[in-house]
């Protein structure tokens, strides 16, 4: 097998949109042009699923990852653009599809699998792995219609995931059923992965994302907007999100004071390419207050490349008191030796009062450094250890 | 083995031997759909499939009672209607049936990519369940009321069979791609079916259209345009295969049995093609369903 599993090339999908659509002879013969606006669903999107590569689709609602998804599984025809797909490929675009209420468990079952492409003869071999993995042994001759919800979920997924293909779709899927079905889910996947299959999952699920891909691609009003590792990506998405969706500002305060001046400084100097793990580092930050300003409080947060929060300080409840402050000052946070590993990390620095109400001054995330492992090192956390040794 | 498999914007041109193993690999879900149906169709109903077998019975009873009382027209009148009326259900059901067959499995077109076709074939097939019911109850009744067959003119009935699936298959795919795009398809089918049916000789003899045409001012013309109408050829195929009353034989086409062999041996042929044609239209349409609906 040579080539990438998919190949996406300058797809563009366009809906049209009837402001009324004409489903009737007579209206579309009457309104002679119909009235309908196009939109495009999908841009010029191009990208590629390795051969036993997991890619991750992102974006908020609307970007068109679901679309996507359904140009790829063949549901949905490109309205340009060239697809190439390498292999059988299994869409779980939705748990269940053509689950019908009146069939018992096993009925759908083998309705279920005969879409995602088994044989008879298929069917009943993975029958028994399906009602184990679903736990539905005393039901599977009971019409579905009288299943919970949460029964349903588990037996389309358990459907879904002994399946045959070498190419899996997977659409907000991961995020059914209680903790405990979850993590058996996550196994799967990555049971498909083990075995080579090439995997493309559409997910909100960013952490997931992180945790179960190797690709990523963001996409933004059906543009693609970022295509690289997980890390990058969801990175990216986690601050598009804070854009678009709360108006976030990077920047903010009233300045009454401001921050002027950061300095990062490892050894002495200022910080040039990675802190290893478990040295120490410095934030240095001037301040300048233009009138006077009583008791503030300085402020740090450290995000990881997934911009999950990491940990946190600020001088007050380091005991430091910054008192009256007018005119240029420096505070100095002195950061004992870094317990964590490898990654990159992102710097928000904030000036506020006492009681946080007033905010002078934030900046969000505009710092970053990175950490160093030491070579071949898997660890998550490093933290100094002691090994003794007495003789009794 | 891997299978490259490529999507353009060019619409869909339909490979008819591809396609064809294509279908082929995914006929276990044509066989599900079918059971599915059937299942639905008939669960929480305590007689079950035993409605399917009452149409025909009905109809015997309440023909049986009618030609009792009003004597004359086709002696053996009951045999003679269900011979051609059984084919028309087939036909009839399957077409409005087959229309909605896309559009009531929206959930499913929107949500799984699986060759379209299975949907128009699955209600031919669960139409062609409910005939070969039907026709056991034929048999039965040609059995124990001692008609029986007539083996002279039995072997015709493969031939109108065949004929009869083929046009079937062909105007399913066409109103079923068809009704995606325009919903009047579905209230047409049901006005056209109606005159469709009186068109056709069912409940009354063709022997007798043939006659007073004949003998009318447009001849034998008028003749020739009536039998036009694919089914009339599946119809009279089929009575003069099953119904051999001997004095109700003038009330059957005339024709025998080898010309009718000869001529549903040519709406075979010309409704193959139908079937590709339609195929083909429905193929070119069927890429665009999931956006239609």
């Amino acid at each position: 097998m040579s080539g990438p599993a998919i190949e996406v090339r300058d797809v563009s999908k366009r809906f049209r949109v009837y402001r009324e659509k004409p489903t009737s002879l007579k209206q579309r013969l009457l309104s002679g042009r119909t009235r309908a606006d196009d939109f495009w669903a999908l841009r010029d999107v191009s990208f590629e699923v390795a051969q036993g590569g997991t890619m991750a689709l992102i974006g908020s609602n609307g970007s068109g990852k679901s679309t996507m998804l359904k140009v790829i599984a063949g549901i949905l025809r490109p309205t340009e653009g060239l697809m190439r797909e390498r292999g059988r490929i299994a869409g779980l675009i939705e748990l269940g599809a053509g689950f019908h209420p009146e069939l018992t468990g096993r009925e759908n079952v083998y309705l279920n699998l005969s879409f995602l492409g088994l044989s008879r003869l298929e069917a009943d071999a993975v029958l028994d792995d399906i009602v184990a993995f679903a736990e539905l042994e005393d039901f599977m001759d009971t019409a579905v219609k009288f299943y919970s919800s949460g029964m349903l979920v588990r037996l389309g997924f358990a459907c879904a995931v002994h399946v045959d293909p070498e190419i899996v779709l997977i659409d907000e899927v991961l995020a059914v059923g209680d903790e405990a079905f979850q993590a058996r889910c996550l196994d799967k996947v990555r049971s498909f992965q083990r075995e080579g299959r090439s995997i493309v999952i559409v997910s909100h699920a960013l952490d997931q994302v992180r945790h179960l891909c190797d690709h990523a691609v963001m996409l933004d009003h059906g543009r693609v907007h970022a295509v690289g590792s997980p890390e990058d990506v969801v990175r990216e998405m986690r601050l598009t999100i804070l854009h678009h969706d709360l108006e976030f500002a990077r920047e903010e305060g009233s300045k009454e004071v401001e921050i002027v001046g950061v300095e990062l400084i490892h050894h002495g100097a200022p910080l040039a390419g990675a802190v290893p793990s478990g040295d120490t580092l410095t934030i240095q930050i001037d301040l300048r207050a233009i009138e006077p300003v009583e008791d503030p409080v300085v402020s740090f947060a450290l995000h990881d490349a997934t911009n999950a929060f990491v940990f946190g300080h600020d001088t007050a409840s380091g005991g430091l008191e910054l008192g009256r402050l007018q005119g240029m000052h420096r505070i100095r946070f002195d950061l004992g030796p870094i317990p964590v590993t490898g990654g990159k990390y992102w710097l928000t620095l904030g000036v506020h009062s006492r009681d946080n109400a007033r905010v002078y001054h934030v900046q969000d995330e505009r710092y970053s450094f990175e950490v160093q492992q030491a070579d071949g090192r898997r660890d998550q956390l490093t933290f100094p250890v002691t090994a003794e040794m007495e003789t009794l | 083995m891997t299978d490259v498999t490529e999507r353009t914007s060019e619409p869909p041109r339909l490979r008819a031997r591809q396609r064809a193993r294509e279908l082929w690999h995914s006929r276990e879900i044509l066989w599900n759909l079918v059971r599915k149906e059937l299942k639905v169709k008939y669960t929480a109903s305590v007689l079950g499939a035993v409605w399917s077998l009452l149409n025909p019975v009905v109809f015997l009873a309440v023909f049986t009672f009618v030609t009792t009382v009003l004597k004359g027209g086709i002696p053996n009148y009951p045999a003679f209607l269900l011979s051609g009326l059984l084919a028309w259900n087939l036909f009839s059901v399957s077409l409005s049936n087959g229309a909605q067959s896309v559009i009531a499995n929206a959930n499913l077109v929107k949500k799984v990519y699986f060759p379209r076709e299975i949907l128009p074939l699955g209600t031919v097939g669960v139409c062609l369940v409910d005939f070969v019911l039907q026709s056991a109850v034929l048999v039965v009744f040609f059995l124990v009321s001692g008609y029986g067959f007539q083996l002279g003119a039995v072997w015709l009935y493969p031939f109108a069979f065949v004929a009869l699936l083929l046009i079937t298959t062909a105007f399913t795919l066409f109103v079923s791609s068809l009704n995606v795009r325009y919903r009047d398809v579905q209230h047409l089918i049901g006005l056209a079916l109606l005159v469709w049916f009186w068109m056709t000789p069912i409940v009354y003899g063709a022997g007798t259209v043939y006659t007073s045409m004949v003998h009318s001012r447009f001849g034998i013309t008028a003749w020739r345009i009536y039998l036009l109408n694919p089914l009339t050829w599946v119809v009279i195929g089929f009575q003069r295969a099953l119904y051999h009353t001997p004095d109700g034989l003038k009330y059957l086409a005339p024709y025998s049995s080898g010309q009718l062999a000869i001529g549903l041996s040519m709406v075979c042929v010309i409704a193959a093609v139908a079937v590709y044609l339609c195929w083909r239209l429905f193929f070119s349409m069927s890429g665009d369903f999931a956006e239609e609906l």
